[in-house]
C-alpha cells in the first residue's frame, strides 16, 4: 500500500445469491482528495462503499482502509471515519441539537471538545437557528447539512458520502460541494458516489462502476482525453430522422439527442468522423451542420457502459 | 365496472401482499390451531391430583387405610411425607404442595368420639380453584367399622385455607398479574425498539459508529427496566390499596424476582428483534408468545390440571417460574432462596435469549 493511499481494494468482490454486485473490484483512493464513485443505480456503488466500512462481508478480496483491515478490524476503523447513508438515518423525533449531541457522545466526544464542535458544526452547516426543530421538520438541504455534520463532528479521516445529493435541489448540491471542498481543505479523504455528471466532474479522482464491475478510473480530464471515440455535434431541422439513420451504422456507437441537437459518439478507428456522419446524412437526404467537439464526461460514461447497456435492453 | 375493477385491482394487491409476507400467513393460520389445541386440551378446571405430603402422626393400621382411599380417590397425589405440621406448612410455602395432610397422634379417638374433626386439611387457598377442589374430600365418606356412623357428626376433615382466608380472587390474580403486564409490555418494547431504528434506517448509522453490540443493547433495555419496576411499583400498589392484596413476604423480593423477570422478558424482546424485519411482524411474534404465557403459566388456570405436555411446554415459559414466585412471596411470605429453582430457571431464560440476541445481532446488515 502506497503511503499516500487511504483505501486500498483488492480483488474485492460481494455476491447477494446469483447476483454479482461487486465484481472483482481493484481500487485506490489517494489522500486528500474527493474521490467520486460514479454509476447507475444498481452498479454496486453502495455495496462498495458498505464493504468499504465493514458493513458487509466481501464475498472474495480484501480492503485496507486508513491502514486497517477490513472486515477484520472494522471496528478500529469506525472510529476514524465518518459514513453518510443515502437515506437520512438520524432520528425524525429528536431536535437538531440532540441529534447532534447524541452523535457526538457516540464517538465519545465529552467536555469542551464536544461543546467546540457542536458549535464549530452548527454554524459552519448553517444550523444555528435551527438548533430546537425536529429532524422530522427539516427540509432535503437542511437534513443533508444535518447529517454531514453529524459524520463529521469527531473530525474523521476519510468520510464515506453514500448519494448525498440525490435528494436535493442544485443549488443545494453547489453548496453540498463547497462544504466538502472545505473538508478536503482540512485534510479529509473523501469518497462520494453519484450519479450526477456534474458532481462527478467536480470529483479529483473518479472510478465508473457498472453492473459492479469498475469500467474506468482516473482523473476527470484524463478519463474524458483518454476517451476511445471522437465526438460529432449534428443540428438539422429533422433530429428524430438523423437518429433513426445514424443509429442503425455499426461505427457509430451512441446517439443522443440534445433538443434539435444529437451528439453522436463514432469509434475512434473512423477516419474523418465528421464528414462520414455527414455523408451518411446526405444519403439519407437529410441537410445537417456537423462539427467534432470535445467530449464530455458523459460520453466517457456512455462509452464505458455502453457493452452493458446493450445487454441490460433499453431502459 | 370501472370501481369494480379498482376494487379488484386492490384485493388483488392484498393477497399478493400477504402471500409475501410470510409470518403473517403463518399467524393466520398459527394463531387458532394454537388457540384451539391450548384451549381444549391444556385448560382444564376440573383439577385432580393435586400435590400433597401427608404428616401421619398417629401411623396406626386405621390412618393408613385413610390415606390409602384418599390416594383412591384421585383428587390428592400424596407423594412426599413430612414429620409435623410445622413441615408441611413450610412445604406449603414454598410451593412444593398444595394440600398437607395432617392426622393427629389422637386420630383413632377423634374417630371414635366423633366430637371434632380427625384430619386436618392445610390447603393452599390461594387459588380458589384449589381450594374448592380440596374441599371435596369432606364429602367423602370413610367406613372405618362396622358401626354406622353417627347421624349429625361432625366432618371428617377440617380444612385450614392458608394465605388467602377470605377466598377473594383478587388476592389470587393481582401477582400473576404483575406477571402478565411484564410480559406483554418488555417483550414488545425492546423488540419494537430495536426493529424501530432498522426501519427507520437509524440502525445503519449507528452501527457504522464505535458503539459495541453489547453497549447498544444493554443502553436499549436499561430505560424498560426502568419502566418494568415503575409497573410493579403500581400494579402493588394499586393492589393493596383497592383490592388489600398483602405483600407477605419482603418487598425486597418483590422487586428482586420482577427484576429477574423482566430481564428475562427483554432478553427476548431482543432475540425477536433479531429475528423480525418489521414493528409489525415483531407485535405479532410477541403475541404469538404472549398468549400460551397466559393460558399456560397457571395464571389463569391451575397447573396441576393440565396435561403433561402442556406442563411441559409451560415450563418454558419465564412467566410459569415468574407466578410461582411471585405468589409465593407475595402470598405465601416465602423467601426468594427457598423459590430457587424458579430464580434458576428465569435466570436462564435470560442467559439463554440475552445470548443468541447479541450472537444473532451483527454490526453489519448481512
Amino acid at each position: 500500500m502506497s503511503a499516500d493511499s487511504v483505501i486500498e481494494a483488492r480483488g474485492l468482490t460481494r455476491r447477494f445469491g446469483d447476483l454479482v454486485a461487486v465484481d472483482r473490484l481493484d481500487l485506490e483512493v489517494p489522500r486528500g482528495q474527493v474521490y467520486g464513485f460514479l454509476g447507475p443505480n444498481g452498479s454496486g456503488k453502495s455495496t462498495t462503499i458498505r464493504l468499504l466500512c465493514g458493513l458487509l462481508l466481501p464475498s472474495e478480496g480484501s480492503a485496507r482502509v486508513l491502514g486497517h483491515e477490513v472486515p477484520a478490524e472494522a471496528e478500529q476503523l469506525k472510529r476514524r471515519i465518518g459514513y453518510m447513508t443515502q437515506r437520512f438515518s438520524l432520528y425524525g423525533d429528536m431536535r437538531v441539537s440532540e441529534n447532534l449531541r447524541f452523535i457526538a457522545r457516540i464517538y465519545g466526544l465529552s467536555g469542551g471538545r464536544l461543546r467546540r464542535r457542536l458549535d464549530e458544526s452548527m454554524r459552519q452547516y448553517r444550523l444555528d437557528g435551527l438548533s430546537r426543530q425536529f429532524a422530522r421538520d427539516l427540509s432535503g438541504g437542511q437534513r443533508q447539512r444535518l447529517a454531514l455534520a453529524a459524520a463529521t463532528l469527531h473530525e474523521p479521516e476519510l468520510l464515506l458520502l453514500d448519494e448525498p445529493t440525490s435528494a436535493v435541489d442544485p443549488q443545494t448540491r453547489r453548496d453540498f460541494w463547497d462544504a466538502l471542498f472545505a473538508l478536503v481543505e482540512g485534510g479529509t479523504t473523501i469518497l462520494v458516489s453519484t450519479h450526477y455528471m456534474d458532481e462527478a466532474e467536480r470529483c479529483h479522482r473518479l472510478a465508473i462502476l457498472d453492473q459492479g464491475v469498475l469500467v474506468a478510473d482516473g482523473a476527470p480530464d484524463e478519463l474524458m482525453s483518454g476517451i476511445d471515440c471522437r465526438v460529432v455535434a449534428v443540428e438539422s431541422s429533422k433530429p428524430r430522422r438523423v437518429m433513426q439513420e445514424l443509429s442503425q451504422d455499426e461505427w457509430i456507437l451512441s446517439v443522443t439527442q440534445l433538443g434539435n441537437r444529437q451528439r453522436v459518439l463514432v469509434s475512434r478507428d473512423v477516419d474523418g468522423p465528421v464528414d462520414r456522419v455527414r455523408s451518411t446524412l446526405e444519403r439519407a437526404g437529410l441537410d445537417s451542420v456537423c462539427r467534432e467537439v470535445e467530449p464530455s464526461l458523459e460520453d466517457v460514461f456512455v462509452v464505458v457502459t455502453r457493452h452493458s447497456a446493450a445487454g441490460r435492453g433499453e431502459g | 365496472m370501472a370501481a369494480l375493477q379498482r376494487l379488484l385491482a386492490i384485493l388483488y394487491k392484498e393477497v399478493l401482499y400477504l402471500g409475501r409476507d410470510r409470518l403473517t400467513f403463518g399467524m393466520i393460520f398459527g394463531i387458532p390451531v394454537m388457540q384451539i389445541i391450548l384451549f381444549g386440551y391444556a385448560i382444564n378446571t376440573d383439577v385432580r391430583e393435586l400435590r400433597a405430603a401427608v404428616a401421619d402422626q398417629a401411623g396406626t393400621a386405621l390412618s393408613r387405610q385413610l390415606l390409602a382411599e384418599l390416594e383412591a380417590s384421585q383428587v390428592l397425589r400424596i407423594d412426599s411425607r413430612a414429620a409435623s405440621g410445622d413441615e408441611l406448612q413450610l412445604m406449603l410455602d414454598t410451593g412444593q404442595i398444595h394440600v398437607g395432610v395432617l392426622i393427629p397422634p389422637d386420630f383413632g379417638r377423634r374417630l371414635q368420639q366423633g366430637e371434632r374433626p380427625a384430619v386436618q386439611l392445610l390447603v393452599d387457598g390461594s387459588d380458589p380453584i384449589i381450594l374448592s377442589t380440596a374441599r371435596t374430600l369432606t364429602s367423602m365418606p370413610f367406613e372405618f367399622d362396622t358401626r354406622a356412623r353417627q347421624e349429625r357428626a361432625p366432618p371428617l376433615f377440617e380444612v385450614r385455607n392458608f394465605y388467602n382466608p377470605e377466598r377473594r380472587s383478587s388476592v389470587f390474580v393481582v401477582p400473576g398479574l404483575i406477571g402478565v403486564i411484564l410480559t406483554m409490555t418488555m417483550v414488545m418494547f425492546t423488540a419494537v425498539a430495536v426493529v424501530r431504528e432498522r426501519e427507520g434506517g437509524n440502525l445503519e448509522l449507528l452501527i457504522n459508529t464505535p458503539v459495541s453490540s453489547l453497549e447498544l443493547m444493554i443502553g436499549k433495555i436499561l430505560p424498560y427496566v426502568l419502566i418494568g419496576l415503575i409497573q410493579v411499583s403500581l400494579i402493588t400498589g394499586l393492589g393493596a390499596l383497592l383490592f388489600h392484596v398483602p405483600v407477605n413476604g419482603s418487598l425486597g423480593n418483590v422487586y428482586l424476582a420482577s427484576l429477574l423477570f423482566i430481564a428475562s422478558n427483554l432478553g427476548l424482546g431482543l432475540m425477536i428483534s433479531t429475528l423480525v424485519g418489521t414493528q409489525f411482524q415483531a407485535i405479532q411474534l410477541t403475541f404469538f408468545f404472549f398468549l400460551p404465557s397466559i393460558l399456560l403459566s397457571g395464571f389463569m388456570f391451575p397447573f396441576d390440571g393440565m396435561p403433561l405436555a402442556a406442563r411441559w411446554i409451560a415450563e418454558g415459559l419465564p412467566l410459569t417460574h415468574f407466578v410461582r414466585l411471585i405468589r409465593g412471596i407475595m402470598l405465601r411470605g416465602a423467601d426468594l432462596v427457598e423459590l430457587w429453582p424458579e430464580v434458576l430457571a428465569l435466570l436462564g431464560f435470560f442467559v439463554l435469549t440475552m445470548g443468541a440476541a447479541v450472537l444473532r445481532f451483527h454490526k453489519r446488515l448481512d
